[in-house]
């Protein structure tokens, strides 16, 4: 083991990426499933970013600047929308949104 | 080579543990901070990757910028600081083993494609087109090849804000 494989970092983002899903589907809170989506989305960067170095392309690092932009303004509405939802009901428990259950 | 490998696992270590206290953590803004150990590894993966331009934007954006975001979602939806039990749903357990079976597939079928020590990156993940630093070449890239999505990627970050602004709004 002396030279970095591209197996780690792809592992090390498969890592990443589950515990994000885990957090998306088990946390009540609504900040707290926006943290795992950032969660999720670092893990595709350091794939596109650990694939671009593996092929000799910048193309991965652009793809994650772009990955870093949408996210600034996914957070952006995502909070927007938690906020319009504490004030509309006094509270961000995903479970009490149930209207749509039939 | 094997410095590189020392800090592979010693930042992943940390990512791995602080993304753990992410999502398992009973207080929100340990929460958020334990998201900001887990950002500055990943920033430091970049550079071992030679990305550096894309590491120094993770610190600016993400630790500068989201995480105050976030922070500001939390104060504002007077989540209850300290110690929480209702953060976690109470069928936890099927989300673990819906991850645990989803990181089995992901496992498999990455071994299985690139092997565990058949693909090793290249020794200088540099590229020298440009002046010698990834940079250059990542800011040449966007302003010719990738001119269009950039531009698109301006547009949608400015009708994001100005929709958050909107939605946001006391009336």
């Amino acid at each position: 083991m002396d030279d970095l494989l591209l197996n780690q970092f792809l592992l090390l983002g498969a890592v990443l990426f589950c515990l994000g899903v885990y957090g998306v589907l088990a946390r009540r809170n609504a900040v707290l499933v926006l943290m795992s989506i950032e969660l999720i989305l670092n893990a595709v960067s350091i794939n596109l970013i650990a694939f671009g170095a593996f092929w000799g392309t910048i193309s991965g690092a652009v793809f994650a600047l772009f990955v870093i932009a949408i996210a600034a303004a996914e957070v952006g509405v995502g909070l927007a929308i938690v906020l319009l939802i504490y004030r509309n009901r006094r509270s961000v428990d995903l479970d009490d949104m149930a209207e749509m259950k039939g | 080579m094997v410095a590189q490998n020392i800090f592979f696992y010693l930042f992943a270590a940390a990512i791995v543990f602080s993304a753990f206290r992410v999502v398992t953590s009973n207080n929100v803004v340990h929460a958020a901070l334990y998201l900001v150990a887990v950002l500055a590894s990943v920033a430091a993966q970049y550079i071992l990757l030679a990305a550096e331009f894309v590491a120094a934007t993770q610190v600016l954006v993400y630790i500068g910028a989201i995480i105050v975001l976030f922070l500001f979602g939390i104060m504002l939806t007077r989540a209850k600081l300290g110690r929480d039990q209702g953060l976690t749903h109470k069928h936890w357990a099927t989300g673990a083993a819906t991850a645990l079976l989803l990181f089995g597939v992901m496992a498999y079928a990455l071994i299985d494609q690139f092997h565990w020590n058949q693909t090793p990156l290249p020794a200088d993940t540099r590229l020298i087109a440009v002046n010698g630093s990834n940079t250059a070449t990542v800011s040449d890239s966007m302003f010719s090849t990738y001119l269009i999505p950039f531009e698109l990627v301006s547009v949608l970050l400015l009708a994001a804000l100005v929709g958050a602004i909107v939605l946001a709004r006391k009336d």
